[in-house]
């Protein structure tokens, strides 16, 4: 089995991770920005974190023979203080010309004010002035229907190109706001919350399995880095054929990031 | 496609044992002492709303119970983390 892992954050993970998900068959992992479990103190914490992205992970990655991307932004959740959020914006161009950088991401909101929408409605401005792919994060829990509603009109009052956007996150009530209105859907594996693989599997047989891909969101908190390859197999026992998994773990999401100027896949695989 | 006795034979003792794991957890709530919180109240909304979901799907049903049904943007949050449930 060959697959990509959309989204996991391996920088919380250890060495035997990235062994396990090369040894399950991952070749290409997307690490998008996010929270670190705690606020950062300052601009340059985001910077550190950067280089962390774009070149250090790379290489750990690489010694499993795993090609590593990224997605850079500041995430929701430290956007709320708008001045310091618009300051770590105005470093991110200095990271975007790197080689294994996708677009922003995950961009979105956490708890749905109106300080975060603003960040939200920078990033979105900063990736059309670049030309560059969106990966969103919607919010948890109970915010995340209103969160993803309140996404989807700013991408929409912003004129995005819905092909070029993928919200992450989705679960039965909020595939259909994503899917309907054109945009790529995301559906995150988790042992305790957003969907289990039977959940991820029942959305797929309800609406289809173009524009959609499944990942592990690996991170500190409870999570599997091998939540992709365990869903696919239970596809398998829910007598989903070979062609149609592996349309949904490698494909869909090769289709999705090849919009993506750097990202390629290794020679063979292309 | 699996058939109905697929699914069954699939899913149907992890189906059973998370229904009983409710029940105790709902049965465990009524034997402590104190205060109950609107999480308690929204699960057991959610429950009802798992029985009579209306012409959608259940789960959705669930999750749409469970969820904030404002549109704007709030002004503030207090808190980084969400519950669960909404807070009413």
């Amino acid at each position: 089995m060959q697959y990509i892992e959309p989204h996991a954050h391996m920088v919380s993970r250890t060495t035997d991770d990235y062994q396990a998900i090369a040894q399950a068959g991952c070749q290409a992992l997307c690490e998008p920005a996010f929270w670190a479990g705690y606020d950062r103190g300052s601009v340059e914490g985001f910077r550190d974190y950067y280089r962390q992205l774009t070149d250090y992970e790379p290489a750990r990655a690489a010694k499993f023979g795993i090609l590593h991307y990224t997605w850079l932004c500041i995430n929701p959740k430290e956007a709320d203080d708008v001045v310091f959020g618009r300051e770590v914006l105005s470093m991110i161009p200095e990271f975007l010309d790197q080689p294994t950088v996708l677009g922003i991401g995950e961009i979105g909101l956490n708890k749905n004010t109106k300080n975060e929408h603003l960040i939200l409605e920078e990033h979105i401005a900063l990736a059309q002035e670049r030309d560059l792919p969106i990966l969103v994060h919607t919010p948890h829990l109970e915010d995340k229907l209103k969160g993803t509603r309140l996404i989807v009109d700013a991408m929409k009052n912003a004129n995005v190109n819905p092909d070029r956007v993928i919200i992450d996150h989705v679960e039965e009530h909020t595939a259909a706001i994503a899917l309907d209105a054109g945009f790529w859907a995301g559906m995150t594996l988790y042992p305790e919350s957003k969907c289990t693989p039977g959940r991820a599997i029942d959305i797929l047989e309800t609406f289809g399995t173009e524009r959609i891909w499944m990942n592990s969101a690996c991170d500190w908190g409870i999570s599997d880095p091998l939540a992709v390859v365990k869903c696919a197999l239970e596809m398998k026992k829910r007598k989903h054929t070979a062609e149609l998994i592996h349309k949904v773990i490698y494909e869909n999401p090769k289709e999705f990031l090849s919009q993506c100027a750097n990202f390629k896949l290794p020679q063979g695989n292309e | 496609m699996p058939s109905k006795t697929d699914i069954l034979d699939l899913y149907f003792m992890d189906a059973r044992y998370k229904l009983i794991d409710i029940a105790a957890f709902l049965d465990r709530l009524d034997r402590h002492e104190g205060d109950s919180d609107f999480r308690h109240a929204g699960f057991l909304k959610a429950m009802e709303a798992m029985l009579n979901p209306g012409d959608g799907p259940r789960a959705k049903a669930v999750l749409e119970s469970l969820s904030d049904h404002s549109k704007e943007p709030v002004e503030k949050a207090e808190i980084q983390f969400a519950y669960g449930a909404p807070q009413v």
